[in-house]
């Protein structure tokens, strides 16, 4: 028994899924499926490609073309995916650990080849699935189970990373601010070339436990409180945006996208015979 | 084990895993913790604006009983 939403974007047999109490990722999956709902995509035309991780088993709840692939390779599986059919409108849902570490060189090239893929991130700072470890993406001085005394490294801002890399549309949402991670991702699918979604989640049992961050609600209010829109951000005092981290929409550009340049070569060599 | 109500506001409590969300970002405290699961508290100030069936991670609270709720 659940909502209309639920029963008609999930297989609702599976449910309730896997993630601990609290944890944002559902959230953030009821976000991106409720994009698809009001952008009113046949289902049979999405594909949601994931790699490892907990944010990676959200695939096998969506009721759409699924495929749950390899560590860090989501990306990868999706571009061929693209490739052979880009009619299908393509959703890679990957984590931190997944999308930044492992499968960091897939993400830059993905963004450097601005292929037509939507891609979210369901940042939760750690590696949750195996234990606790810190992540590219977990906090200098934050703790994991491999950080007992704090971790050293220098963390990710994936937003910029992506930019960097080429990404035409590049936005970043809360578990809190779901509504507006259902707005950046339909803005993300609607983007012909790639579109990189943070959605900043929350991890009660492993990262919220070791830093003492408290349980999943004050960790979702952390995210509401500490959370500036960039478009307000730039009428603030400097004092005001100490300590917080910027949402909304951060880069859109147009440039040609990958599918269709290679069609165009297609084109070109067929029109000669 | 499911509640109704003539706002239509429903508890899943088989999927409900107690995470305590939707009471707390619940905008008229219509709702409570009760044996570690959500709990309809006050109905009738239910405003029905969908902030907890929003940031519900289960999918366990939800309005539609109504028939011409969405």
């Amino acid at each position: 028994m659940a909502s209309a939403l639920v029963e008609n974007h999930f297989r609702s047999n599976k449910l309730p899924h896997i993630w601990c109490p609290g944890c944002g990722h559902g959230i953030i999956m009821r976000s991106i499926v409720e994009a698809i709902d009001e952008l009113g995509y046949n289902k049979d035309d999405v594909c949601v490609v994931s790699g490892i991780g907990c944010s990676s088993r959200a695939p096998g709840y969506m009721d759409y073309n699924t495929l749950h692939t390899l560590h860090g390779r989501a990306l990868a599986y999706a571009t061929g995916v693209k490739m052979a059919n880009p009619k299908l409108k393509v959703i890679v849902i990957t984590g931190d650990g997944d999308c930044a570490a492992i499968g960091g060189n897939h993400l830059i090239h993905a963004a450097r080849r601005n292929i037509d893929i939507t891609t979210v991130v369901f940042n939760n700072n750690i590696y949750g699935m195996t234990g606790g470890q810190y992540s590219p993406t977990t906090p200098t001085g934050e703790k994991g189970t491999t950080a007992p005394f704090g971790n050293i490294d220098k963390n990710f801002d994936l937003c910029n990373l992506a930019k960097a890399a080429g990404a035409t549309y590049v936005a970043r949402a809360t578990a809190y601010h779901a509504n507006m991670i259902t707005k950046l991702v339909k803005a993300g699918m609607e983007n012909k070339g790639f579109s990189f979604v943070e959605a900043v989640s929350v991890c009660p049992t492993y990262y919220g436990r070791k830093n003492k961050k408290g349980d999943a609600v004050q960790m979702m209010r952390y995210l509401k409180d500490s959370s500036v829109n960039v478009k307000a951000a730039k009428k603030l005092p400097k004092e005001k945006l100490e300590g917080k981290f910027f949402i909304g929409e951060f880069h859109k550009v147009e440039e040609p996208e990958y599918t269709e340049q290679y069609q165009k070569i297609i084109d070109s060599f067929q029109k000669e015979r | 084990m499911t509640t109704t109500n003539q706002k239509g506001l429903i508890i899943n409590k088989n999927w409900c895993k107690g995470c305590g969300i939707c009471v707390e970002f619940c905008p008229t405290n219509v709702l409570e913790m009760k044996d570690g699961k959500a709990n309809i508290k006050d109905i009738d100030s239910c405003i029905m604006c969908k902030q907890c069936e929003l940031r519900c991670p289960d999918y366990a609270i939800y309005l539609g009983g109504k028939k011409d709720g969405k």
